[in-house]
């Protein structure tokens, strides 16, 4: 089983990302000018700026070359992971649904906070329970989901902050969904930057460790 | 050509931007100012402004969350 983790430039958490998925698989930096996805097993898109965020997060980055492999692995049915930055490039990408907006605040926020389990049976949730509370922390400007009515049916919610850990809006405390299939995921929270007790929780390593289960 | 266009967030979606400065003119004694919304404008010279509304869907905008105008100006800039 390998990872394979994109770096475009402006990227910042590719190599908080390529660590994480290194406790449980092998893992690559993927070069966002590359077509090619070296066979790798999962894809993560991480966080960071990509080309600047220039008109809006995650719209340039979304045409990258690489970017047309991840949208044709993620349609043939690979895993595709989006954490922030990332999330908002799939969204750009019509991988997922909705969009992200900036914060009702206008501040960036960083913290940690407490996430819920909607929906265990994605290949990104699969090392949890239903109802499972997760501690992630988050750090983002632009990170207010939005889906227009109709368009996110319930089961595609995997994630929602926990009663008062909305740190931005999102509509119906949204902190993570899936694509129909269930096998491309984005979420807001950086589950890298808590794979290891030191820097206060290890709970985001389930997310790798589930996707680490998909059979190589 | 040169086209205009203008992109604003799709109405009854939150925009906090359009709130902070409807909160502010006040501040200043502007009064009796309501429903302020903030967007984007881009100009660009094209020489197929047929393309434009394409350019806007696939790129300039997110139709998700954003309405577009797209506006043909004339050589002294006007609409």
């Amino acid at each position: 089983m390998k990872f394979g983790v994109v770096r475009f430039p402006g990227s910042c958490d590719e190599v908080d990302a390529l660590m994480a998925c290194r406790r449980f698989a092998e893992a690559d930096l993927l070069w966002h000018g590359d077509r090619d996805l070296s066979g790798v097993d999962a894809v993560v898109v991480p966080g960071g700026f990509s080309y600047g965020d220039y008109l809006r997060v995650g719209a340039i980055a979304r045409f990258s070359p690489l970017m047309e492999s991840v949208i044709e692995f993620a349609r043939d049915g690979g895993p595709v992971l989006g954490i922030c930055n990332g999330f908002q490039v799939l969204c750009e990408a019509g991988l997922l649904p909705g969009a992200l907006l900036p914060n009702d605040s206008l501040r960036f926020v960083c913290r940690q906070v407490e996430v819920m389990v909607e929906n265990p049976g994605t290949p990104f949730t699969r090392a949890c329970e239903e109802g499972d509370t997760l501690s992630i922390p988050v750090k983002h400007t632009t990170g207010r989901y939005y889906a227009p009515p109709g368009t996110l049916p319930d089961e595609q919610v995997v994630l929602r902050y926990a009663a008062g850990h909305n740190p931005n809006g999102s509509m119906d405390d949204v902190a993570g969904v899936c694509n129909e299939d269930g096998n491309v995921m984005g979420l807001m929270p950086h589950p890298e930057h808590a794979v290891d007790p030191l820097t206060g929780s290890a709970d985001g390593g389930r997310l790798f460790e589930s996707l680490a289960m998909v059979p190589a | 050509m040169r086209a205009r266009v203008l992109i604003r967030p799709k109405e009854g979606i939150l925009d906090p931007q359009g709130q902070a400065v409807e909160r502010a003119l006040p501040a200043l004694g502007f009064d009796g100012v309501h429903n302020v919304h903030v967007g984007r404008l881009i100009e660009l010279d094209v020489e197929d402004a047929s393309q434009v509304p394409q350019m806007c869907e696939r790129l300039l905008a997110n139709p998700l969350i954003e309405d577009y105008e797209v506006v043909e100006l004339n050589r002294n800039g006007s609409a």
